[in-house]
């Protein structure tokens, strides 16, 4: 294309095109970043100006029910566990491009292996957790394997593969529910039976242990995505498959290892909650986990240290919106809808970080 | 004989909504934009068509007219889904964010809308939206004088509500849209290979876009007819409830024609009503459920498979269009 300046009228130039920036300053980026989050927020505010509320109030309320006292905080930790474990596993999986979906699914099997453990196994007490916890992760990441599997022998879709195990894993817990593994001592709506103490998670600082987990789990994808092969490996696939392959990497293995790793961590996010939130199995139990962590690995830009802020962020968006649905008669969903938003406006911002707009010239 | 007749208007009546979403996202990605918005775009459809509906019954009252209603629920359903088409089209062609993730923040976000809406409805009407029995016989089956009494024919072919004919006629045109019409021709050279388009003068930026946005809007359709339709004019919390993403495996099931999607939607509509016609002894219902989420992992094992080359997903698909990097 024909620099601006040279022409002398600009017939065939147009009005404004597009260049692309050299690289922009980690100061300029995070200000862009931040200002689209306010720009969705200020979208927010005027859907519910349209709806007559005081965008203002809502926003101050959903502030105070997310952190405003103790109680509201440590819910708001609670509810931000589930998504940060989640969010790591799913990143592991999207920096290979290999896009898991199927989160949901991973969680509930992880769930329902240590469900079964902790309702019909019999380990004693001190152990009960041990297993409960190596059975939700092998499940998870078997479940996670699948679609890996079929991925790296026939290069099967796995986004659909993945989402559709979601579903197959939710129609299995119901059966559960409704069927063999139903409380009969519990009267009205089917439900399977709260777990014994020996399978509960112990609570630091008011919250169960999980946040611990968590940020241990933060650490070690850290490292291992910056400092081992495995995470290079990783990366490599991620930006290309023929490069991965030249540079001598067995993709289809890297497939099987990170998905496993993937789904397995996910699992972990289902023994979390019903081991340490829910003390039974149902077919609630994700909560939407699974589809909102992929927002929180998106947001921090998988990477792990970062989903610490964004799954506290989201989770105060979540919370706050189920302070403000009493207060103002707003449906919860509205967290889901900021939350989209939030996404939207995230990636559209990119395209600023990359490229600069140039706009043509006066001509004198 | 009777039971077949049952089931087989059934299976249609279940094979829409996933027509509709199958069609929007043919259309779609025929423009190279791989969009997985679908679900969300459903759900903006049903919730949105049917707050048009109800909104016009409160306005009107009495008098209102069943037709209309109905006009409304098509039309604005039809504009949600286009609104979602549009905002993918921002990110992804203008903006250049990934196809995928872009798609899934759609979903996301047109999930968390539709329940939203369909919330705020049921908060408005004291507890519970429902459209009045007007609407309802406007989307209730035809009795078409002289052909719908017919035996069997007649309740095979002519019994169904305007929905149905609706998508079966959108499926027509598209066959013809892509196969015949000189526009069909250049989307489809925009979605297979765009740098060559854009060199014969093809507008892409515009061919995604409408693509994308009509595209959505069918999607959008989808939706209208499983709240006003499937779940008779009232919101049930999360109605759509995958049959969005059953319908974007479906495309590839029916290897991106509009003809084989037919067939396709009928295979998994009939798969869909299954438990209710073929009930066998101590089968649990969710053994039914998943049979079209089995059905579908099996159809996309198959598929990829057997690669083939003429039934292939258009080749710029899924990639975005740098004119500057041409």
């Amino acid at each position: 294309m024909s620099k601006p300046g040279v022409k002398t009228s600009h017939a065939g130039t147009p009005f404004v095109w597009i260049v692309k920036r050299d690289s922009v300053s980690r100061k300029q980026a995070y200000l862009v970043r931040a200002a689209a989050i306010l720009g969705a927020l200020m979208l927010g505010a005027a859907l519910f100006l349209a709806m007559g509320h005081n965008p203002i109030m809502i926003y101050r309320d959903m502030l105070t029910g997310s952190l405003g006292r103790t109680l509201a905080r440590t819910e708001t930790v609670r509810i931000a566990i589930p998504l940060l474990v989640t969010a790591l596993g799913i990143g592991l999986a999207f920096k290979m491009r290999f896009w898991n979906i199927g989160a949901e699914g991973q969680i509930i099997m992880g769930a329902t292996a240590a469900s079964y453990f902790a309702l019909f196994s019999g380990v004693p007490g001190p152990y009960l957790l041990f297993v409960m916890f190596f059975a939700a992760i092998a499940a998870g990441g078997l479940w996670g394997l699948i679609p890996a599997v079929f991925k790296s022998k026939w290069n099967t879709n796995e986004t659909l593969f993945t989402l559709m195990l979601n579903y197959i894993a939710l129609e299995f817990v119901r059966y559960l529910q409704f069927g063999p593994w139903r409380d009969p001592r519990l009267r009205g709506f089917p439900s399977i039976a709260m777990f014994d103490q020996a399978a509960r998670l112990p609570r630091v600082f008011g919250v169960h242990i999980g946040w611990i987990f968590a940020l241990i789990l933060v650490a070690i994808v850290y490292i291992y995505m910056k400092k081992t092969r495995h995470g290079y490996e990783i990366t490599v696939v991620g930006e290309s498959i023929p490069t991965a392959r030249y540079a001598g990497i067995n993709v289809g293995r890297v497939f099987l290892r990170t998905m496993f790793l993937s789904g397995a961590i996910c699992g972990l996010t289902g023994f979390l909650i019903v081991s340490g939130a829910n003390f039974t199995l149902s077919e609630m139990v994700t909560g939407g986990v699974g589809f909102t962590a992929i927002t929180v690995a998106w947001l921090s830009r998988l990477n792990p240290a970062v989903m610490i802020i964004f799954s506290l962020f989201i989770a105060m968006l979540q919370r706050g919106a189920n302070a403000v649905q009493t207060t103002f008669r707003i449906p919860s969903s509205a967290a889901d809808i900021l939350i989209g938003f939030i996404l939207f406006f995230i990636l559209g911002c990119e395209f600023f970080l990359n490229y600069k707009l140039v706009f043509r010239k006066k001509v004198k | 004989m009777e039971q077949l007749i049952f089931f087989i208007t059934a299976a249609v009546v279940a094979a829409t909504p996933l027509l509709f979403g199958t069609l929007g996202e043919i259309l779609t990605e025929k423009s190279g934009n791989l969009n997985l918005g679908v679900e969300g775009m459903m759900f903006m459809g049903a919730a949105v068509g049917l707050s048009a509906s109800f909104l016009y019954e409160q306005a009107v009252g009495a008098g209102a007219s069943g037709f209309l209603s109905a006009v409304l629920a098509v039309v604005f359903g039809f504009l949600a889904g286009v609104l979602g088409g549009l905002i993918y089209s921002v990110l992804t062609v203008t903006l250049r964010a990934n196809q995928v993730v872009s798609g899934l923040a759609l979903t996301i976000m047109g999930v968390g809308m539709g329940n939203f809406i369909g919330e705020l409805l049921g908060l408005r009407a004291g507890g519970f939206a429902s459209v009045s029995d007007v609407t309802r016989s406007a989307f209730s089956g035809a009795r078409i004088p002289g052909l719908s009494g017919m035996p069997v024919i007649g309740r095979l072919l002519f019994s169904f509500d305007f929905m149905v004919y609706m998508v079966i006629a959108a499926a027509v045109l598209m066959i013809w849209f892509l196969n015949k019409s000189r526009m069909g021709l250049h989307l489809r050279a925009v979605g297979e290979d765009p740098a060559t388009a854009d060199a014969d003068g093809i507008n892409v930026t515009r061919y995604k876009y409408l693509a994308t946005c009509i595209g959505g809007g069918i999607c959008g359709l989808g939706g209208v007819y499983i709240s006003m339709v499937r779940s008779s004019g009232t919101w049930i919390h999360n109605c759509v409830g995958g049959l969005g993403w059953i319908s974007v495996a479906l495309v590839i099931c029916a290897a991106w024609s509009p003809a084989r999607a037919i067939l396709g939607a009928l295979l998994f509509g009939g798969l869909s009503v299954l438990r209710f016609y073929l009930p066998i002894q101590d089968v649990p219902a969710q053994v039914y459920n998943i049979i079209p989420f089995l059905a579908t992992v099996l159809i996309l094992i198959f598929t990829s498979v057997r690669q083939s080359k003429e039934r292939h997903q258009p080749a710029s698909c899924g990639v975005n269009y740098f004119r500057e990097e041409r």
